[in-house]
């Protein structure tokens, strides 16, 4: 004999949740099929699972630690793992100021991720040398490695930085599969000396 | 008897006598200047004597002046003695053209790194120091960056145009 | 477990007894950029070579280009973790140097400001101390309350993490209600969620036996390395610079300092701990005198201070004296003395000194900043050697080295 139901038996309206679903790409569906272009389905794929590396050196970074806790989660972007090895990662995200003696450093692990690979210059240092135009502090990382987006601020709030991670998205949802093995992306590797 | 400022000038001048010169006391920290070969001596005697009791080294600097001709770098030490809570301030002077001073690291361990910092900005050479090296700036760098005569940014930057930004 | 010195290596061999680990720059577990070169004896440490110069920024020689008042947001990126404390402690210096005392209620004000960023730290140091030994939740659960204690900075100056807070002399506006608000809510809601911290760490077993006995250090080494703060107290040395040449009007109020016995890993998490309940008492004891304050004193936030405290924009529009003035201070014709003076205050990490020499310019003439974190970081390849390698990362979070204020 079959209890009867007693609970979830409403029925929920779901149109108020707010929750974003992400849309599917154009394509030809039917009975237990769906065709759509390989670089679409893989660009939605990679945006929704990036895996960034925090290279983490000053105030940024601590703007970097709020921007991963609780209240401002990046991992709602689906960055919940972040790694430290540049082997498995796709995002470099450079945060705080980069000194002339930290560039070969930052070029290595550059050196040492796979591609498909992004960068993301959080902060004014990062992106530009900062407040700090003195002769030991490399004026922008873009002098070392080719950089994607970059984040303004001071430390940036967690807010423009997860603005950013979503530009980096954008970038990831849009590329063209061929894209790293074009002639114009060999010249710009080119242009930092890396073959 | 707590130990005042007084106490501690009279006990140095009783032992060293006329080699330490211009005593001060600006803000309330009394401040002299030591001949550049007798830091470790004034140093050590601090340090040992019961009553005067420095045995902790605060800060260890250089400054430049480029303007007292032979005597160009100072090199500034702040002791405290934490029983009494009083603090004290040595300068030792070197000319720019040969700068040998006695390092202090065999009496205070915190003074290994400072020193090293000492020579990254300034070139003050500490004899008998175990690795006098840069510490801060890379280790090609051949110029000694917070001496006056030497600016602020790098100069070999090609994008940035000096008339735009009012040096 | 082999002893390296066991091994014989033919006559001139170039091979090591020992291996050699780089804890480079970038690393997860060293929490800012500085490096260790470790030579290890399977996974005992033989002997540490720590490198840093990894962010140098050359504060030093900025401060020589910048007039005084702009050289506060340098002093926040010393120890970013604690920002208000440094500003705080270069106002403190300048006032000096001027011989201005501000006025009391500026003073308490003062000291919540900087013991909210004491507690701010001394979170982060020792949830991250967690995080090293393996527990991530309390570092997640800590962070939530960090974002309160911003949110108190942005009511008061604007920004969250490099706050720029206070001017010399006082403050740039009276706290407002909004502000008072969150710091009776902050002081409401934190000792709970202290405790609760408490609970996660203080007793548990594993915790324990990770940082108990790991990491000492004696307090006759720690004084000749010239250790201070937090580090030093935990060594067994009740140095406080809060208590032994109190500014701001710390005399004012009534706290202990938290000392420890072996100089450990537990111990200096053990202090910082207590430094924050410390700091509880602190903040609610100056709040309260500053709502004794009524009428017009409860409206003063800067001292008498024309020659160096910009007038309010609304006089400098009015009045001729406030333009006049205004202008002197911006362009750098006011008066300052010549002289030298060395003031410090009780930062995060121990004793965080400003030397300032003015020759009567409108910037230094030579600055220099007494960094807790490079003073003692040297004493690191003593206290870690014979320890194991897991043991040297949690002593190397446990001392909280922020590399900001390692390089300056």
């Amino acid at each position: 004999m079959s209890r009867p139901v007693r609970f979830n038996i409403k029925s929920k309206d779901t149109h108020n949740w707010g929750i974003n679903m992400v849309d599917s790409p154009d394509g030809l569906t039917g009975e237990g099929f769906f065709a759509t272009s390989f670089d679409k389905v893989v660009g939605l794929a990679r945006k929704n699972s990036i895996w960034p590396l925090p290279f983490a050196t000053s105030c940024c970074g601590i703007e970097f630690m709020a921007t991963m806790g609780s209240h401002y989660d990046l991992s709602r972007f689906g960055s919940e793992r972040v790694g430290f090895s540049p082997r498995q990662c796709d995002l470099l995200m450079v945060m705080g100021t980069i000194a002339k003696k930290m560039g070969p450093v930052v070029k290595q692990v550059y050196l040492q991720m796979a591609e498909p690979r992004w960068v993301l210059a959080v902060g004014a240092c990062a992106s530009s040398g900062g407040i700090f135009d003195t002769y030991s502090v490399l004026q922008g990382i873009d002098q070392v490695v080719p950089v994607d987006v970059y984040v303004p601020g001071c430390p940036p709030r967690p807010e423009a930085i997860i603005d950013g991670f979503m530009k980096i998205q954008e970038l990831v949802h849009n590329e063209s599969l061929r894209r790293r093995n074009s002639d114009k992306y060999k010249l710009l590797l080119e242009s930092y000396g890396i073959q | 008897m707590s130990l005042t400022n007084d106490i501690i000038q009279q006990r140095l001048t009783e032992k060293f006598g006329e080699q330490l010169t211009e005593w001060n006391q600006p803000y309330g920290l009394l401040t002299f200047t030591a001949p550049k070969d007798l830091n470790l001596k004034v140093m050590t005697y601090l340090f040992d004597e019961p009553e005067l009791n420095f045995r902790f080294l605060t800060d260890l600097t250089a400054v430049h002046y480029p303007n007292r001709t032979n005597e160009e770098l100072a090199v500034v030490y702040h002791l405290h003695n934490l029983v009494d809570n009083v603090r004290l301030r040595m300068k030792v002077f070197a000319p720019v053209a040969q700068p040998d001073v006695y390092t202090t690291s065999g009496l205070f361990s915190s003074a290994n790194w400072m020193e090293r910092e000492t020579f990254d900005f300034f070139g003050v050479n500490f004899i008998g120091h175990p690795d006098l090296r840069r510490i801060l700036n890379v280790d090609e760098m051949d110029y000694f960056p917070l001496r006056k005569e030497f600016p602020l940014e790098d100069q070999t930057r090609i994008d940035k145009d000096d008339d735009m930004f009012g040096r | 477990m082999s002893d390296h010195n066991n091994i014989r290596l033919p006559e001139g061999s170039i091979e090591k007894t020992t291996t050699t680990l780089n804890l480079g720059p970038t690393h997860p577990a060293t929490h800012g950029v500085f490096q260790n070169i470790l030579e290890l004896d399977g996974e005992r440490i033989v002997k540490a070579e720590p490198t840093v110069g990894y962010i140098h920024r050359a504060f030093e020689k900025i401060a020589e280009r910048r007039p005084y008042y702009q050289i506060t947001p340098l002093t926040d990126r010393l120890n970013y973790c604690s920002s208000p404390i440094n500003n705080m402690g270069w106002h403190l210096t300048c006032e000096k140097l001027l011989g201005v005392k501000t006025p009391k209620r500026v003073d308490y004000l003062r000291i919540i400001i900087m013991e909210l960023a004491r507690i701010s730290d001394h979170l982060i140091c020792n949830s991250i101390v967690g995080v090293d030994t393996g527990a991530y939740t309390g570092f997640l659960y800590v962070m939530q309350y960090r974002e309160l204690i911003y949110e108190i900075y942005e009511e008061i100056c604007g920004s969250r993490l490099t706050t720029n807070i206070g001017r010399i002399g006082g403050f740039e506006r009276n706290f407002s209600n909004a502000a008072f608000g969150k710091i009776e809510k902050f002081l409401n809601e934190y000792p709970r969620v202290l405790r609760e911290f408490e609970n996660l760490f203080t007793r548990n077993r594993i915790f324990i036996e990770r940082t108990q006995g790991v990491g000492a250090i004696s307090a006759d080494r720690a004084l000749n390395y010239g250790f201070t703060g937090p580090n030093l107290r935990a060594a067994g040395v009740d140095y406080d610079i809060r208590v032994h040449s109190p500014y701001s009007s710390y005399e004012d109020m009534d706290f202990v300092i938290p000392v420890g016995t072996t100089g450990d890993n537990y111990d200096r998490y053990q202090v910082r701990n207590g430094e924050m309940w410390e700091s509880i008492k602190i903040i609610q004891q100056a709040y309260r005198k500053v709502q004794e304050f009524k009428g017009t004193e409860a409206d003063v936030y800067h001292a008498n201070l024309p020659d160096y405290y910009l007038p309010e924009k609304e006089a400098v529009y009015t009045s001729m004296e406030a333009l006049i003035y205004h202008f002197k201070i911006i362009m750098g014709e006011t008066d300052i003395p010549a002289g030298e003076v060395y003031m410090s205050v009780e930062g995060g990490n121990g004793e965080l000194g400003f030397y300032l020499i003015s020759d009567g310019g409108r910037s230094p003439y030579r600055l220099h900043f007494r960094r807790p974190c490079f003073v003692y970081y040297q004493a690191y390849p003593e206290i870690v050697k014979g320890s194991m390698l897991s043991d040297a990362i949690v002593t190397l979070s446990s001392l909280n080295l922020i590399a900001g204020e390692m390089d300056a």
